[in-house]
């Protein structure tokens, strides 16, 4: 079982078809799940505060967002008159195009064995793998920042400097959360980073293909994971960090003067952002399309056309789809499900979180795992799940004191603060009828007991 | 390989052509009736007052200058990262200079209160 497969590299015309149809159906999937998240996103919301929500537009509400995207047709589009007519236009565009191919390089199965040769299931398999992700999502700034600077409205130009300021922080956390997963794997394509996630296999393609840790990296490194999710959902400018658009101070924030499609192209592009985050959450701290417990889909693609590890098939490929799809989903939900419970922070408390917290401790983290990494290599201790075992014991520790030292409070002030706590229920309050008397401006004859 | 850039321009055309479409075809279908009120900018129901094109807080500034610095640090993290396991503890010496320069650059900025929101 565990050799190497070799089924015959795709020829270049082969290559540019098999892309061509790839990249159209990807896209085309992602349009629609695009779509069924922003029913979710209600029809969760509504679960969480005891409604129903939308569902009377279709089977349990599926054609509700063909009914918002007619509707968003036919209204009409405003265009302030002293907005910068071009930017303004172009500013949606901006936004939407790049989240949807942010997937491109992201594997979604394993490769696929057909007659003209092996099919990767990934878009693009570029070398430059998740650098394409970091350099493509950074430009969502420009969408949102030219969409409040174009606007000429003030609530927009406070939520698009809100919104530009917000992302470039968290991205440098971003950043560095990745760079502990570029030690480890020694290597920046994604296909590489889920192999090396996935069981260890027998010495017999130690040889041929790169090591592997066996183990799900959201276990060896458990805060680069969280220290991913808090980024994610700051670039994503969802729930605790929606500040750009915060409804209560900012109206909707950049996108305040917009209406009709060019709105919704704004929300189109969050949404593919927020899927494409939680493919890369799965895909990079769980596994990917690795199937739990199960040696049948550990393979890897050492060279065009050649596999290494379990042999490819059809019912393999499709079985780790569906493992891929569970994952992304579950991380959409949980996206959802922040969205509806945690309130919103302060745009102070989110700058010192992202410059105060989150980059010293990826930076220090940075050098922890270094020195653990280089120290386990220097002790010899074979690259496997033991080795995987180890940093994840060096994990929980980081992760626990990492934890304590943020909620001690000292850092960032806010609703966690160890303030004296107030009574849960006040004490009976004996109002002095003179005192009020004397106060009350606010009084009318009445309560004063003048008839 | 440079042909597994392929896929990548296929759907950048793709995304812009959708995008595009949607914005031609949303200008061909819905009505277009403006009205200075409507034209005019959003302020909460209260005539505009100038334009919203004002000076704005310094610390926007400051905020993308730290952010060049320290995204370009990452930048440059990650190929001793990818490497770091064959280089050993020479590279991560040489690494961990540039970690400490760049540190000490975080906590001056932190000390002089450029990190400061009030």
């Amino acid at each position: 079982m565990e050799q190497l497969h070799d089924i015959g590299a795709l020829t270049d015309t082969a290559f540019f078809w098999t892309s061509l149809v790839k990249a159209v159906i990807a896209f085309l999937v992602v349009v629609v799940a695009v779509a069924m998240m922003t029913l979710a996103e209600r029809r969760v919301s509504a679960f969480i505060q005891d409604r129903l929500g939308p569902n009377r537009v279709g089977p349990f509400g599926l054609l509700q967002p063909i009914a918002d995207g007619l509707k968003n047709f036919l209204k009409e589009e405003t265009l302030p008159g002293q907005a910068s007519r071009l930017y303004f236009v172009l500013a949606p565009v901006l936004s939407m195009a790049p989240a949807f191919i942010l997937f491109a390089v992201i594997p979604f199965a394993a490769p696929l064995p057909t007659p003209w040769g092996l099919v990767e299931m990934i878009v693009a398999p570029v070398p430059i793998g998740i650098l394409f992700v970091l350099a493509f999502s950074s430009l969502g700034v420009y969408g949102i920042f030219l969409a409040g600077w174009s606007s000429n409205n003030k609530y927009s130009l406070l939520g698009g400097l809100r919104g530009s300021a917000q992302m470039v922080s968290y991205e440098v956390a971003l950043g560095m959360s990745l760079i502990p997963i570029f030690m480890i794997v020694g290597n920046v394509t994604i296909p590489e980073m889920v192999w090396a996630q996935q069981r260890s296999v027998d010495a017999a393609v130690a040889g041929v293909a790169p090591e592997t840790l066996g183990i799900w990296f959201a276990f060896p490194l458990g805060l680069a994971f969280f220290l991913f999710v808090v980024s994610s959902f700051a670039e994503t400018n969802r729930l605790p960090f929606d500040l750009p658009e915060a409804e209560a101070e900012l109206v909707a924030g950049y996108h305040a003067e917009y209406s009709s499609m060019r709105f919704a192209l704004f929300m189109m592009g969050e949404y593919a952002h927020l899927l494409t985050a939680s493919a890369l959450m799965a895909t990079l701290f769980f596994g990917g399309w690795d199937i739990p417990f199960w040696r049948g889909d550990n393979m890897v693609v050492v060279a065009p056309g050649i596999v290494a590890g379990a042999e490819p098939a059809v019912w393999k490929t499709i079985l780790t789809f569906f493992s891929f799809a569970i994952k992304t989903l579950f991380f959409a939900f949980v996206f959802i499900w922040v969205r509806w419970t945690l309130p919103r922070f302060r745009y102070d408390q989110i700058m010192d979180l992202g410059w105060k917290v989150m980059l010293p401790t990826a930076l220090a983290y940075i050098v922890l795992m270094a020195v653990s990494i280089l120290a386990l290599d220097s002790l010899a201790v074979p690259y496997g799940l033991g080795y995987g075992l180890i940093l994840t014991a060096i994990n929980l520790i980081a992760t626990f004191v990492f934890l304590y030292l943020v909620d001690s409070d000292r850092v960032i002030m806010g609703g966690s603060a160890k303030r004296p706590v107030p009574p849960v229920v006040p004490e009976a309050v004996v109002v002095d009828r003179e005192e009020l008397i004397g106060a009350g401006s606010a009084l009318t004859p009445r309560d004063r007991g003048e008839e | 390989m440079l042909r597994s850039y392929i896929p990548i321009l296929i759907l950048l055309a793709l995304s812009l052509g959708m995008a595009l479409v949607i914005i031609v075809f949303s200008q061909l279908v819905s009505p277009l009736r403006p009205t200075p009120v409507k034209e005019s900018p959003y302020e909460s129901g209260i005539l505009p007052l100038g334009t919203a094109h004002e000076r704005f807080s310094v610390k926007f500034y400051m905020v993308a200058i730290l952010f060049i610095v320290f995204d370009l640090e990452t930048v440059f993290l990650i190929p001793w990262a990818v490497s770091m396991r064959e280089l050993g503890w020479g590279g991560f010496f040489a690494a961990s200079i540039f970690l400490v320069v760049l540190t000490v650059g975080l906590i001056y900025e932190w000390k002089r209160g450029g990190l400061r929101w009030e």
